[in-house]
């Protein structure tokens, strides 16, 4: 796996030609798939449902091996870590453990006492605001507060790369913005680097420094845009123009800035 | 809202008992005003001296022993057996399949139908009796472990498995146990009254115990012992169901 070209190491995860055929490759989800990660970054891969985000992700994370190319992920931060720490989409906390033992989940197996385990578990329950909750049963939370839980479970491993998978997708549009501006808080004090699959264009102009489009059958990687500075002003000019972009990449139509509807400069 | 529930939390087993209380009541009163023959249904109250010349003799305290063993060796051994292979089968599509033919056959046949074998491989004794009571709670077991783990969310193994518990054991000890506990203790609390009803079956025949002694009795015509040992039973089976409820509740908390 590591034969050097990871010296570069500021590249947190490497994905080459990567394509998934679950039929003997006779047809593919992913085909000629391109991205690469570098450490602190916020990449957001945006595209329909059911274009093959998820499995992406998880192709990412090494939880799927591809079916061809080649997959780099580095090393966790510290020796008691993991490569990568995975939020899933409804939070899937394991009803029959407190919040705390769903964060340290993770934690189980990886070389370290019973106190240090509770402890970092702890750290990360405050983290995301939860510290409190600690000793509750996952029933007893909101669905905003189990999405927490779950970020924390996927930080307490201290991953290489913080996966999502449309992590706020089944919350209300109230509790969705709270987390999402939880999450760039996080971000700029945790410096992780992350990579967030949504279908929704404007969570993830907020959001990401990247936006990466996966889109057509079989998925592949249609643009690759730099969202611009932050703070983000959603109604500004620059956003507009971007969303048209990335609404015009994902539908398969000509890039409108590549077809000179608009100069460089305005982007 | 929590009034009411607590409330009802008051006066459920009082009012149950109240039930109790009427029924002793209803039948003392219905032997005593003649409407039914002491020589049909003793009254409640002619039980006390023929319980206490049981106790005196030992007889009661002896019935109770063996027939705790034969129950909790039956129940021991037919609820582990039947809840690993229900588990096996459940989370093993192959195993399922191959035994699916065999489970069809032997699951019809009540216990109470392997005495003459139970006799034959195992003797009038303790094993014997264990046997057939062991084989009514495997069958409930089965199934309950089975549904158990085919109704686990299977998203949860992808949990486990992103997060360092992809192989066997940390699918079973991470996921399959824990997700299918619930299950797994409504088959044992099934099996636990299950296991009374057999340990009659299974003694009548003439293993000593509670459900010889009935036999013993109704054989002289002593009505009184068969209700005092009916009554026994009743309270035996009330006093592990509690017990049990009481080590459910602790392990399921995390279900409120």
């Amino acid at each position: 796996m590591s034969n050097g070209e990871e010296a570069a190491s500021d590249v947190m995860v490497r994905l080459r030609n990567v394509g998934l055929s679950h039929d003997g490759s006779r047809s593919f989800i992913l085909r000629g798939v391109d991205l690469e990660i570098r450490r602190g970054e916020f990449v957001a891969v945006l595209g329909p449902s059911g274009a093959g985000k998820s499995t992406l992700l998880r192709i990412a994370m090494k939880l799927i091996a591809p079916t061809e190319g080649k997959v780099t992920l580095a090393p966790p931060a510290t020796a008691q870590g993991r490569p990568a720490g995975l939020v899933f989409q409804d939070a899937k906390l394991m009803p029959w453990r407190t919040v705390q033992r769903n964060v340290e989940l993770g934690l189980e197996g990886l070389a370290l006492g019973h106190v240090e385990r509770h402890a970092r578990a702890l750290d990360a329950l405050r983290l995301v605001g939860l510290a409190e909750q600690a000793g509750r049963w996952p029933r007893q939370l909101s669905g905003g507060q189990r999405q927490r839980v779950g970020v924390a479970r996927a930080l307490t491993v201290e991953p290489a790369l913080l996966l999502m998978d449309e992590p706020f997708g089944a919350l209300d549009a109230i509790t969705r913005a709270g987390l999402q501006e939880e999450l760039l808080r996080i971000w700029a004090q945790t410096r992780k680097t992350i990579l967030f699959v949504t279908h929704d264009i404007d969570e993830a102009m907020i959001l990401a420094d990247r936006i990466v489009v996966l889109a057509g059958h079989p998925a592949s990687v249609r643009g690759d845009l730099a969202v611009g500075p932050r703070p983000r002003d959603r109604g500004g000019p620059a956003m507009q123009i971007l969303a048209e972009r990335l609404r015009a990449l994902i539908a398969g139509d000509p890039d409108p800035a590549e077809a000179g509807y608009w100069r460089a400069s305005e982007i | 809202m929590s009034r009411r529930v607590g409330h009802q939390r008051l006066h459920r087993p009082f009012l149950g008992a109240v039930g109790l209380i009427a029924m002793f009541g209803l039948w003392e009163a219905s032997v005593r005003m003649g409407l039914v023959s002491s020589g049909l249904l003793p009254a409640p109250s002619a039980l006390i001296p023929a319980w206490l010349d049981e106790v005196k003799g030992g007889f009661w305290q002896g019935a109770i022993r063996d027939s705790m063993t034969h129950y909790l060796l039956g129940l021991v051994i037919g609820s582990v057996l039947g809840g690993v292979a229900g588990l096996l089968c459940g989370a093993v599509p192959m195993l399922d399949a191959l035994l699916s033919g065999v489970v069809r056959v032997l699951r019809p046949i009540p216990g109470l139908a392997w005495v003459p074998f139970a006799i034959l491989w195992f003797g009038l004794d303790t094993a014997g009796a264990t046997f057939v009571i062991a084989i009514s709670v495997f069958w409930i077991n089965f199934y309950a472990a089975h549904g158990a783990v085919q109704s686990i969310d299977r998203d949860l193994f992808e949990v486990a498995a992103a997060f360092g518990h992809g192989g066997f054991g940390g699918r079973l000890f991470k996921v399959v146990l824990p997700a299918a506990m619930p299950g797994l203790m409504a088959g044992l609390r099934t099996g636990l009254g299950q296991a009374w009803m057999s340990v009659v079956a299974a003694e009548l025949f003439g293993v000593p115990g509670i459900g010889a002694r009935m036999m013993q009795a109704s054989s002289l015509l002593a009505t009184d012992l068969v209700v005092i040992y009916m009554l026994t039973m009743a309270l035996l089976y009330a006093l592990t169901d509690m017990a049990f409820m009481l080590v459910r509740n602790r392990i399921l908390g995390w279900q409120g």
